[in-house]
């Protein structure tokens, strides 16, 4: 079993730490492996963003990601860059706060549309935890790493005092992926 | 999570390098910030202060580079971080350091040169000038990670070759390496080897007089009349400039260079899959090791002999090691991130015809490349 | 009275120095303001670069390192953080350090890290030959500007102090009783000294500029030097080819940065479960 993941959006989503949190969750409490590795433009808000994460039971050797098998897209730029290099029957989830046109993504693909920012923000009243309810929606859609495995590795990084909103942001995603 | 070996983590590459770093005894860091190694000096800034080290942020990395050797000289394990343009502008001092045999270890995470070249991007481009960089003949020891467990086990080798060898070392890392995250088991314990440290007092101490094995005693300043000189100049055992002609000047030089050959083989890291029965070879090391590794299992599932040696030591070049396992192989394919650069040394150390595959853009040599390039030489 | 030979390495002896050089007279001024701290020679570390005046510390008894061009400062900022206890002294010059070693001049200074820097200005890269430095006066000949220096030099001390040094004082090589006294009170200064010390390079500075021998050079420098205490007795116009002697600075309102690191590590250590959890 190798699943492929590609969290996208723009610089500042907070994609760069969501895909490391599922990769530890995964090494630490589910005990496969995993990797995690990063791309981002030269602005630090704003620009394109990528945070990539394999799953898998076996040795990663090579851990770039050519054709996803799950493709997180918080921005529409970003799934226009990375919508047509999916995995045939790929899972695409969409923010639709930001994301309204899914032409680029193969027919094959599941998509699944979430106000993810807006959960965020009625959930935990921080926008900036959009990333948190989207490891919950992948979480719940995938099966790949247990909210469970999510709530222990978010109650470790999380900065001192934001573990709890963080734990709501988490289980509102899930929520309205198992709905 | 604990285990028998040590805790497991999940681990950015660069982060490993810092948490190694520390575990061997690293006391001072000085750097300068640059992509892609700057994690390196954040996690230093955070970690040392705990441990009682310093982490200072210099100026520029001909500061950082002083400033590693200057604690060193002090009896203090240092380092510094960096990246292609920082690295081009250690180079004079690192020339002082393997001169004046000053123990320090200069993490390089490539990034696709030459200037400012893709500062986000992986390459391999600095493997000539780890060897070559600094001016004049010098000896230079170069490792090079290909995983986050690598990262942190070659750290710990490179500062215990640095002090027992009395030179500074290199880790080759690169901007994939650097920036991966994966699992890692941290140990609880690394080997730790100090610089031998001088026995004679003061007043006979000769800080480059040495034995055998060709490395200088160190003497802790601050104490008992130890109060020696060190110069950049080409220098006699006392320290001073070298006042007893040419022959003493060319033994000296010879020295530093003899001292790194005759320790050749312990410092020399090597792994190897499926090599046995191969008829091709491919010789890999960094991060483009991971693409060989996946291409040899695709190649052997299709039934054709392929085998993977890896090189960890890459400076010296390790000739006998290369000798060795090209010897039974119809031919050697070298993948590397550059226009072809450690190539022409496997190809003076090869029994078999080497061809190159090379990539300088910024992106990895996939295995699919690799198996490519097999099948067409094959 | 210790003789300065007890704190010099004689058998280094004779030094490279030309006849009339300006070098040796500030390394018997710092030789002597060392003794009178009685500071144990174990306990004091030279460090240089390259140039006339880096050669100072092969003839001095103390530990000592002779570095590469312009970078001693860093030198001694990384040995000043592995031995705190240790008197650190830069001696540098003014190729040295107000040319290629000037950044790390004025961030040591910013950092204000205890070093002692003795800068010898002589207006000139002597060992190389006589190449204008960037302390050469505008108008003069080097070997490097024979239809005369079109660039302007600037005013060390203002450069330093700019960049937040705590301890700053010049010197000469005709006043060496001052000279002495202001390495002194340098090296017992807690936090980043200055002393520049004005020289005379008669074989690649004064022959060019027809400014005599030795004794003129020394004259010149008596001439045109103005003790801190007397500079609002000459007027704006007067003290333009002049230069002030004595102390400039003193201030003691900043940390000096090896005791701000162990404040750094009081904090580090305070923060529960350490720093970035």
């Amino acid at each position: 079993m190798r699943k492929e993941l590609v969290l996208s959006g723009y610089g500042g989503q907070g994609l760069l730490m969501a895909g490391g949190l599922l990769g530890e969750a995964a090494t630490i409490y589910e005990g496969v492996n995993a990797t995690n590795n990063q791309t981002y433009g030269v602005t630090a808000r704003g620009g394109e963003s990528r945070s990539e994460v394999i799953i898998s039971d076996e040795d990663i050797n090579y851990a770039e990601i050519e054709h996803p098998d799950v493709l997180l897209a918080m921005s529409q730029s970003a799934l226009n860059k990375f919508g047509p290099s999916i995995k045939d029957n790929a899972l695409v989830i969409i923010d639709t706060m930001f994301v309204n046109d899914v032409s680029c993504v193969k027919n094959s693909a599941n998509i699944y549309r979430f106000p993810i920012t807006q959960i965020a923000n009625e959930q935990a009243k921080k926008t900036i935890l959009a990333n948190v309810v989207a490891l919950g929606i992948i979480s719940a859609l995938t099966g790949l790493v247990s909210k469970e495995s999510l709530e222990k590795v978010i109650l470790k990084r999380a900065p001192a005092g934001t573990e709890e909103l963080n734990l709501k942001a988490l289980n509102g995603g899930y929520l309205a992926a198992k709905l | 999570m604990k285990s028998k070996a040590g805790t497991v983590r999940f681990m950015q590459g660069n982060e490993a390098v810092a948490e190694a770093a520390i575990a061997a005894g690293v006391k001072i860091f000085a750097g300068y910030p640059i992509t892609p190694a700057s994690e390196i000096s954040e996690i230093m800034s955070i970690r040392l202060p705990q441990e009682d080290g310093i982490y200072i942020q210099m100026e520029d990395e001909l500061a950082s580079m002083g400033a590693i050797i200057g604690a060193s000289m002090g009896g203090k394990k240092s380092m510094t971080a960096t990246s292609g343009p920082g690295f081009s502008l250690m180079q004079e001092n690192l020339g002082f350091a393997a001169m004046v045999e000053i123990p320090c270890l200069i993490v390089d995470v490539m990034r696709v040169g030459p200037a400012s070249g893709m500062p986000t991007h992986p390459s391999q481009g600095d493997v000539m000038q780890s060897r070559w960089g600094t001016h004049g003949d010098h000896p230079m020891v170069v490792l090079s990670p290909a995983t986050v467990t690598e990262a942190y086990n070659l750290t710990v080798e490179a500062i215990n070759i640095s002090e027992k060898l009395r030179t500074p070392v290199i880790l080759l890392s690169d901007a994939i390496v650097g920036h991966l995250k994966e699992k890692i088991e941290v140990p609880e314990k690394v080997k730790l080897i100090n610089r031998k440290m001088t026995r004679q007092p003061a007043e006979k101490y000769l800080p480059f007089a040495t034995g055998e094995d060709c490395i200088p005693e160190f003497a802790e300043r601050g104490q008992d009349g130890y109060r020696y000189h060190m110069c950049s100049n080409v220098h006699n055992e006392l320290g001073f400039p070298n006042d007893s002609g040419h022959d003493a000047a060319e033994r000296m030089l010879k020295r530093i260079h003899r001292k790194i050959e005759i320790h050749q083989d312990e410092i020399t890291f090597y792994n190897t899959f499926d090599v046995e029965d191969a008829e091709i070879l491919i010789i890999a090391y960094g991060c483009v090791t991971r693409s060989a590794k996946d291409a040899v299992k695709t190649l052997r599932q299709e039934g054709i002999k392929a085998g993977l040696l890896q090189l960890q030591t890459i400076w010296p070049f390790p000739d006998k090691i290369v000798r060795r396992f090209t010897a039974n192989v119809k031919t050697v394919v070298v993948p590397e991130m550059n226009l072809g650069q450690l190539i022409s040394e496997v190809r003076l150390n090869s029994c078999a015809e080497v061809v190159g595959l090379n990539r300088a853009d910024g992106l990895v040599i996939s295995p699919q490349a690799i198996i490519d390039k097999v099948k067409e030489v094959k | 009275m210790l003789q300065i030979k007890e704190h010099m390495r004689v058998n280094k002896l004779p030094h490279i120095w030309c006849p009339g050089c300006g070098d040796g007279t500030v390394a018997k001024s710092m030789i002597q303001a060392i003794q009178k701290l009685k500071y144990d020679k174990d306990n004091v570390t030279v460090v240089t670069g390259i140039g006339c005046s880096s050669r100072m510390n092969n003839i001095m008894d103390y530990n000592t390192f002779q570095t590469t061009h312009g970078r001693a400062i860093a030198y001694a900022t990384g040995f000043k953080m592995a031995k705190p206890e240790m008197k650190v002294i830069v001696v540098t010059g003014d190729g040295d350090g107000a040319g290629i070693g000037g950044n790390h001049l004025i961030h040591a200074a910013r950092r204000n890290i205890d070093l002692t820097v003795i800068l010898i200005n002589n207006y000139i890269f002597g060992m190389t030959g006589g190449q204008f430095s960037p302390l050469t006066p505008h108008g003069d000949i080097a070997s490097t500007s024979i239809y005369k220096n079109i660039e302007y030099p600037f005013d060390i001390c203002k450069l330093v102090e700019g960049a937040g040094a705590t301890y700053i004082a010049r010197g000469t090589a005709y006043h060496y009783a001052l000279t002495e006294k202001l390495i002194s009170k340098a090296l017992e200064h807690k936090g980043f000294s200055f002393v520049e010390v004005i020289t005379q390079c008669p074989t690649a500075y004064g022959k060019r500029n027809k400014m005599g021998d030795p004794y003129d050079l020394l004259m010149w420098q008596k001439d045109h030097a103005v003790p801190v205490e007397q500079v609002s007795k000459f007027s704006q116009e007067e003290l333009e080819d002049k230069f002030i002697i004595g102390e400039i600075l003193v201030r003691n309102d900043r940390t000096e940065f090896i005791e701000a690191n162990e404040q750094l590590k009081e904090r580090a250590r305070s923060i529960k479960g350490g720093a970035g959890k």
